[in-house]
């Protein structure tokens, strides 16, 4: 990856605007209802961007746009434009299955597949055919439990249902899930919603490990945890992208009355 | 929040009211009465269950033992052709094997009556022990083979030897000639004396072989009579046996003609009895006469009957002959329809199932398709039949009475079992399961095939049991495209050839008057259970094997 430079100096820092994902002029629909309007965005590589915003704002709607979740759903149609690299990815011959192995997601609900630990993470690589052989398999998903923090807790029961764990275990193995098709982007909706504070902080820690080398947005309804996590801001409001911009800029500064109410608990 | 509503959640309640304790007391109340319900409603169902259930083993039990006779056949080289060993004679090996535990009787006649204690099958019995072993000639073998069935249901105590001919009103009628003491008893017969009036006016030209004594016999007898309406008195006179007496009379002495004579007239037997013991009783019809029990009896002290288990219910073909009846055309039949009906109606109702709930665009040509799936599962089976009989057999041509048409039948009958309980699965899949297959980049099958499909399985494969079970006791359709064919032999059994099934069966024996047929019916029905509680046992188990949390 030749954009690596920009990493390494901390304390947080504004990253330069080089965007991975672009967004402009997105407008999404259930039925005649709109629920997005009009939204651009840049989400800048290998830094982690929040979403926030009151419920039912579009948070998730937007977010699952990137990787066309929405696809999934019958009523719901989404125009504009949104490239990653460049890539027009509502292009018609773009190839929606390949698009989802290249940007992760990780739901609100730990949601393993009732399988073992090995298969949870395994299943992706394998229908993806990333691997070649059985060993290389292997290693791909120790070396994915490994950065998922969760190696050493589920070393020797590999072969033990994935449902099994403890909910933040659950939501690690999930992370573990996502990061092992080798995506670019990793999206997160409210990923620490269901965790308490411990794992909370575990799975914060890995987020901060994996944009080294990943692309993360993370919807959160915790402004502390934007402000820990985060180094660019996207506030959204009935809809519509309010202010975006750098975190720190946005927790001291906003420049938007909504977002100055909302941080501070106004409402929402 | 507004003031009002923190006022109406701030207002204290006063849960020590007597109010709240009634409150309380009637919850409590409702609880109990409920499970009252609930458990009267069980033990009710048991309780009708219990007595379905041993009513058919009470009838049914019978019928998985045989009573058997073992008959010593000496199997002489001469009697067989090596190259035809089915042709030899027999029916005379059968009958000249049985007979040596009767060397006392000799006549022609009582011999034929004799041989009908050995069941009608006995000589194939014999036959197939031949074919099968045709290294035993020279020897003799001892061959179970079944009695007859009046003496296999007697043997087991079914039916009784005696039967009491008469009711109350007959007994009546005929105490009325005991009181006025017309009934006498001489030499162990029992007779009427009857006051006869020989009427010229009814011997024409005197010449008595053209006389109506038969109505003189009845004229005389009805004066006893007077006012009786009913015609039942007549039946106590044994009507041939009396005439007979009369002109034996007049024959005797032509000077009676014209006088009256009193006359000792023979009974009918019930009422010779009657007379004789006090009690009506007389050799069940179903056996010839007295004589039989008393060679039977014979048999049972030589030690020639024994009870063995009646694996021929499970390995014979149907049969006329109860005792010789089995069900292992109804099991092929019912197998080869079943599997059929399987290989049709899983795939294709899966398959209906996955497209309707899954990729089927939701419009108004997939709403008419739902609502028809599910009427389909409420129209009554025999529409099916008829459906059946006209497309399959009448349209296409296909064999009747044959399981291949009869599981294709079944199937239209499954379909909607499947495919209802299909969607139910599919739609009990959790969607973040869905989600986060699609998330890791599965498309739409591998979503299905690998996560969805496998996570129903359990609901799929019970709902398929089930529909399965139900298509195993279907009778209607399969009695329609005439799956109720009488096929005496094993042999021929497959897709295509005419067959019974086990429901099928059923209905035929049930309406078969012999009364080894009633027992045989409940064996069936025990059997017929009996797979269906397998059914469900492993429709249990499947479900067990497969379920996982999630
Ligand atoms: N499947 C759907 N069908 C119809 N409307 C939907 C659907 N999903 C979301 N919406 C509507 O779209 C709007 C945005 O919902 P969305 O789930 O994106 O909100 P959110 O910002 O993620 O809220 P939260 O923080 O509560 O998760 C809401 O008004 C919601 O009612
Ligand atoms: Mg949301």
């Amino acid at each position: 990856m030749e954009h690596q430079v920009v990493e390494g100096s901390k304390p947080v820092t504004v990253p330069a605007l080089d965007p991975t994902i672009t967004a402009r002029g997105v407008n999404v629909f259930y039925g005649d209802k709109q629920a997005i309007f009009d939204v651009d965005v840049d989400v800048p590589r290998n830094a982690i961007t929040s979403f926030i915003g009151p419920s039912g704002c579009g948070k998730s709607t937007f977010l699952r746009c990137i990787n066309r979740m929405n696809d999934t759903i019958p009523i719901c149609t989404v125009t504009g434009d949104i490239r990653i690299d460049g890539e027009d990815i509502y292009d018609p011959r773009l190839d929606v299955v390949e698009l989802r192995a290249r940007v992760g997601m990780v739901f609100q609900k730990p949601n393993p597949f009732p399988k073992s630990i090995y298969e949870n993470i395994a299943y992706g690589p394998r229908i993806h055919g990333l691997t070649r052989s059985k060993k290389e398999l292997d290693e791909l998903v120790e070396k994915c439990l490994e950065k998922a923090g969760l190696l050493k807790e589920v070393k020797d029961r590999m072969n033990e249902p994935g449902t099994g764990l403890s909910g933040g275990q659950q939501q690690r193995l999930c992370i573990a899930r996502a990061i092992a098709t080798r995506p670019e982007v990793i999206l997160m909706d409210e990923p620490c919603s269901a965790l308490d504070p411990i794992a909370t902080a575990k799975v914060e820690e890995l987020m901060e490990e994996l944009k080294e080398n990943y692309t993360i947005i993370i919807v959160t309804h915790s402004m502390q945890q934007a402000a820990r996590v985060s180094q660019r801001t996207a506030f959204f409001h009935l809809g519509k992208l309010v202010e975006n911009g750098d975190t720190r800029q946005i927790f001291t500064n906003p420049s938007d009355k909504r977002t100055q109410d909302y941080i501070t608990g106004r409402f929402g | 929040m507004t003031d009002t509503q923190s006022g109406l959640l701030s207002s204290q309640h006063d849960w020590s009211s007597a109010a709240a304790r009634k409150r309380v007391k009637r919850r409590y109340a409702a609880d109990r009465r409920l499970q009252f319900y609930g458990i009267g409603a069980i033990a009710l169902s048991i309780l009708l269950l219990g007595v379905l259930f041993s009513s058919l083993m009470f009838t049914g039990y019978v019928a998985f033992y045989t009573t058997k006779v073992a008959l010593e056949v000496p199997f002489a080289a001469d009697q067989f052709d090596k190259d035809k060993l089915g042709d030899a004679n027999y029916r005379g090996i059968a009958k000249t094997a049985f007979l040596t535990y009767f060397p006392e009787v000799t006549s022609r006649a009582e011999q034929r009556n004799l041989v009908k204690i050995m069941s009608s099958g006995a000589p194939y019995i014999i036959r197939d022990f031949v074919v099968a072993n045709p290294d035993r000639i020279g020897s003799t073998v001892t061959i179970q083979v079944p009695v007859s069935d009046p003496f296999d249901q007697l043997y087991k105590g079914v039916i009784p030897r005696y039967i009491d001919a008469l009711g109350q009103d007959r007994i009546a009628l005929f105490e009325k000639l005991q009181r006025r003491n017309v009934i006498k008893i001489e030499g162990g017969k029992a007779f009427a004396a009857t006051d006869i009036f020989v009427n010229p006016a009814e011997i024409p030209d005197g010449d008595i072989t053209k006389a109506d004594l038969h109505g003189m016999v009845r004229e005389g007898f009805a004066a006893y009579y007077p006012k009786q309406t009913s015609r039942a008195y007549q039946e106590i006179l044994a009507e041939d046996a009396s005439t007979q007496v009369l002109r034996a009379k007049i024959e005797a002495e032509p000077g009676i003609v014209g006088k009256t004579v009193t006359l000792m007239l023979p009974l009918a037997p019930a009422y010779d009895e009657l007379a004789r013991t006090g009690a009506s009783k007389i050799v069940n019809p179903r056996f010839g006469d007295k004589a039989e029990f008393v060679w039977f009896d014979k048999l049972i002290s030589a030690g020639a009957i024994s009870t063995p288990f009646t694996w021929e219910l499970f390995t014979n073909a149907d049969s006329r002959y109860p005792e010789l009846a089995g069900l292992a055309g109804a099991l092929s039949g019912s197998f080869f329809a079943l599997l059929v009906c399987f290989l049709l109606s899983f795939p294709i109702g899966i398959a209906t199932a996955v497209y309707l709930e899954e990729f089927a665009p939701k419009n108004k040509w997939t709403d008419l398709v739902e609502v028809n799936i599910n009427n389909l599962a409420a129209v009554p089976s025999v529409v099916f039949g008829l459906l059946g009989l006209a497309l399959f057999i009448n349209t296409f041509g296909l064999p009747r009475s044959a399981p291949l048409v009869g599981g294709m039948v079944l199937a239209l009958m499954t379909l909607p079992t499947i495919i209802v309980a299909t969607r139910a699965a599919l739609k009990g899949v959790p969607p973040s399961i869905r989600e986060a297959a699609l998330g890791v980049g599965a498309s739409k099958h591998q979503v299905m095939l690998h996560h969805v499909i496998p996570l129903s399985l359990p609901g799929i494969l019970t709902g398929t049991i089930i529909g399965l079970a139900q298509a195993l006791g279907e009778t209607a359709p399969l009695l329609l495209i005439g799956m109720n064919a009488f096929i005496p032999s094993i042999e021929n059994m497959g897709l295509t050839q005419p067959a019974m099934a086990l429901p099928t069966q059923i209905f035929s024996w049930a309406d078969s008057p012999e009364r080894g047929f009633v027992s045989r019916t409940s064996a069936a029905i025990m059997v017929l259970l009996g797979f269906l509680v397998i059914m469900n046992i492993l429709a249990v188990y499947l479900r067990r094997k497969f379920e996982r949390k999630w």
